[in-house]
């Protein structure tokens, strides 16, 4: 229509602000969910502190995210909602959970026991729903004239369980190499010990969830079978950088694997998007289906493209201040 | 009997809405009055102030972090419950509601951090300065939000095609006719608000003869504000009403408890509304009031409800009733000011203890004010949920049943209950350590200072031996 399609702008910004979100909050949840496993409540310190000045900027992702979404495609707001109800349900009663445990259980020690409880359950559930809501998204939604009228629990099958239980998988290994990068000593070598078999975990369900997937959706199905061979070169990627987790592991180099782990998370969801495009409600609906008015693309584009690079600035100023290992019996000062 | 998911979803929406409400309520007037005591502090340099800002500050972090917790439920909550309103005015609200989001982390990253840790760490003046973003971004993000709600009771700008709002002017449906009203209605709210828990708090302290000096100031300055503010909210609510009666007539005959139109119409002190049978039992008012108070002359004709079908009225008794509730809480605040000024006048006003204890105990008044004002406008607007386009039941999600919204209802209730108690217990503690000297205020041992998260602002330990807290 005009010099920019708006609806493909927005779908690499919400694309961009989606991936950011998993890739920042999914090692913190993961940590969260290797929590109750942690050798000693010395380590748990370590982890906590590690993510402790950023966690929570990591989830402004997620609401930015969210109100996006409304504003520039109404149709995935108005059916993943009402689809995924009990799930959203449980993703924000997890997440907040968490998040007022991360406050508390510096402040407490008489109640510190429940507040490790309200963290390490309030990680796992939201992590479970984030991973199952993936999941649903592959098999994709019933809709009717832009209105969802499928059930309650449409979204739970033995597929998104699968997707919940790998994403809880893949946190963790996100978690656990951030912690290799962040800590020494005994807490590191235990996160050595983990990080192996997390990702042989990973890898099982990755194979998984990429053989089923073709069965959930012929329209996959086409995609990779089809006459694009080009995009093979997304899971080779990804392998390639499962390998390089393992070598960094084994050659001990503390930063590789987490760096390495950033790279599967990205070339599968780049696999992910090349397999599903241009359908953002599948089966039936593409992302210009569900646009909202140009208008109104137009309009928050402009507020959102001068904020963005603040909140990115602001984000690696964050990081980099506390960048460096967190020592046991110690945070930052 | 049959669970009602439009009936379960309001309920559901109501009750999330009013607990997140009491958060940003609080701080859009702490946050400037926290940045008048950093004026104040960086013109005189008297330390009082300072110390003062400080205090209040750290209220400022936990309660700013309560408020983002329970706001990032609101932003899901249109889509789960409200799915067919959402899609059909996402081109104006999606875009207004992210407005609010995009500027409320604007705040965060850029200035927040520095208000909450920056002290003695920055320049005054940037500390200054990033007080005084913070107060303004508290009311851009107010601004955002109550635009949209507004539009819901008087929309303007838009045309409705295949069931979708589409924008015709911005600028009309972002100043519609209920919006200067409402913004001025609630930016006073939120004043009185800070003003009161200021108020009582630093009458607390005073009781137990705490920092008097700050605290007397502190004091002073809130009897002063409330003073004003709290008669200019009775004539910005009188300015409110005729607005509404201009626009939802309707709404108002409900807040009346008025049945009939007619001429002469008495100003109702007490009235038991019966919709069933369309009329009121027990009714004591003051003659020919209501017809002043809304015409401006003693015989005016108002509306009544019976000018629409029974299926298109509100909720009377709940109208009705919260409107009294809401002015009741707005006298008793124009007399505690009255009252202020009196002991003031005689030289009494850090002395009296009844009135320092009356303070003390109206500390949560204006909140009950404020909710109950909100549930007199929303319910107003029923069965409406955009106002004369769109009613509940067509914007409620069709796919949603009674057993669903029921789970998430209890749900909400039960995760809010645990936050809303550990967050209160906290803020207790935090002001019984407030205003303390040094030496003998409680602090978490080793505390890390980690920056950028509201709560870590504030240092008082969660737990430990109650009897260690000074009181």
């Amino acid at each position: 229509m005009e010099m920019f399609d708006l609806s493909i702008i927005w779908a690499g910004i919400i694309g961009f602000g989606i991936i950011m979100y998993v890739l920042m909050d999914g090692f913190d949840l993961g940590l969260g969910i290797l929590y109750p496993f942690a050798p000693d409540e010395q380590a748990r310190d370590v982890m906590m502190n590690s993510v402790a000045p950023v966690w929570d900027g990591n989830e402004t992702w997620l609401v930015l995210g969210g109100a996006g979404l409304l504003a520039a495609f109404p149709l995935v707001y108005s059916v993943f909602l009402p689809a995924l109800y009990i799930g959203v349900f449980l993703m924000l009663a997890g997440l907040i959970f968490r998040g007022v445990a991360f406050e508390f259980r510096f402040k407490s020690q008489r109640n510190r026991r429940w507040w490790n409880r309200a963290f390490c359950w309030g990680s796992a559930v939201a992590t479970f729903a984030q991973g199952a809501v993936v999941g649903a998204y592959i098999q994709g939604f019933q809709v009717e004239d832009f209105v969802y009228t499928g059930g309650a629990f449409d979204w739970l099958t033995p597929f998104t369980v699968l997707t919940g239980l790998g994403l809880m998988a893949g946190y963790a290994l996100l978690g656990s190499t951030w912690l290799i990068l962040k800590s020494e000593g005994h807490v590191r070598d235990w996160a050595y010990r983990i990080t192996p078999m997390l990702l042989a975990v990973v890898l099982f369900v990755f194979a998984v969830i990429s053989i089923w997937t073709p069965f959930v959706d012929p329209l996959v199905w086409e995609r990779w079978f089809g006459h694009i061979h080009l995009i093979w070169i997304f899971p080779a990627l990804a392998l390639l950088c499962a390998l390089l987790v393992y070598r960094g592991v084994r050659q001990r180099r503390d930063g590789y694997p987490f760096v390495a782990t950033i790279g599967i998370y990205v070339f599968t969801y780049l696999g992910l998007i090349v397999s599903k495009w241009p359908m953002i409600v599948p089966p039936s609906y593409t992302l210009w289906d569900a646009a909202s008015a140009p208008e109104s693309q137009l309009f928050l584009l402009i507020g959102v493209l001068f904020v963005i690079p603040v909140v990115l600035g602001y984000t690696a100023w964050t990081y980099w201040v506390f960048r460096g290992k967190v020592r046991v019996g110690e945070g930052y000062h | 009997m049959e669970l009602d998911p439009l009936l379960l979803s309001r309920l559901q929406f109501a009750f999330v809405v009013c607990f997140h409400t009491i958060f940003p309520v609080f701080t859009i007037g702490l946050a400037s009055y926290i940045a008048l005591l950093q004026g104040l502090f960086f013109k005189t340099q008297n330390p009082a102030w300072d110390r003062l800002a400080l205090f209040w500050t750290k209220v400022f972090a936990v309660v700013f972090g309560m408020g983002v917790v329970s706001g990032i439920v609101m932003s899901f909550q249109f889509g789960t419950n409200w799915s067919n309103f959402s899609f059909a005015a996402s081109n104006f609200l999606g875009p207004l509601l992210s407005y609010e989001v995009v500027t409320a982390f604007f705040l965060e990253a850029a200035f927040l951090g520095v208000l909450l840790f920056g002290r003695g760490k920055v320049p005054q003046g940037l500390h200054l300065l990033a007080a005084i973003m913070v107060a303004t971004g508290t009311f851009i993000s107010a601004f955002w939000i109550l635009s949209a709600n507004s539009w819901m009771h008087t929309p303007q700008g838009v045309e409705l095609i295949d069931n979708r709002f589409h924008v015709l002017s911005w600028s009309e449906a972002i100043f519609n006719p209920s919006f200067p009203y409402r913004f001025a209605h609630m930016a006073i709210a939120s004043f009185l608000t800070g003003g009161f828990v200021v108020a009582g708090v630093s009458a607390w302290f005073l009781l137990r003869g705490r920092d008097l000096a700050a605290n007397r100031r502190a004091l002073s300055m809130c009897m002063w504000l409330l003073l004003v503010l709290a008669p200019v909210q009775a004539m910005v609510g009188d300015a409110h009403g005729l607005n509404t009666l201009e626009h939802q007539p309707t709404k108002v005959a409900a807040m009346e408890g008025h049945w009939e139109t007619s001429g002469n119409v008495p100003l109702l002190l007490f009235a038991w509304p019966d919709q069933e049978a369309q009329e009121n039992r027990f009714e004591i008012g003051i003659p020919n009031m209501a017809s002043l108070i809304l015409t401006h002359t003693l015989d005016g004709e108002i509306q009544g409800l019976n000018e629409v079908s029974p299926e298109q009225q509100p909720p009377v008794a709940l109208v009705f009733w919260s409107f009294r509730v809401m002015v009741g809480i707005g006298l008793l605040m124009i007399a505690a000011a009255f009252a202020g000024l009196l002991l003031r006048r005689k030289g009494r006003l850090y002395e009296n203890r009844l009135f320092l204890k009356s303070l003390v105990g109206m500390i949560s008044l204006p909140f009950l004010a404020v909710l109950a004002g909100w549930i007199v406008t929303e319910s107003g607007r029923a069965p409406w949920l955009v106002y004369g386009i769109m009613t509940h039941a067509e914007g409620v999600t069709p796919s949603l049943t009674g057993a669903m919204a029921l789970f998430t209802l209890i749900g909400y209730v039960a995760v809010y209950a645990v936050v809303f108690y550990a967050g209160l217990y906290y803020l207790t503690r935090v002001v019984r350590n407030g205003m303390l000297p040094e030496s003998e205020r409680e602090e978490v041992d080793g505390e890390v200072h980690r920056p950028k998260r509201p709560l870590s602002a504030a240092h008082t330990p969660f737990d430990d031996d109650a009897e260690s807290v000074r009181s």
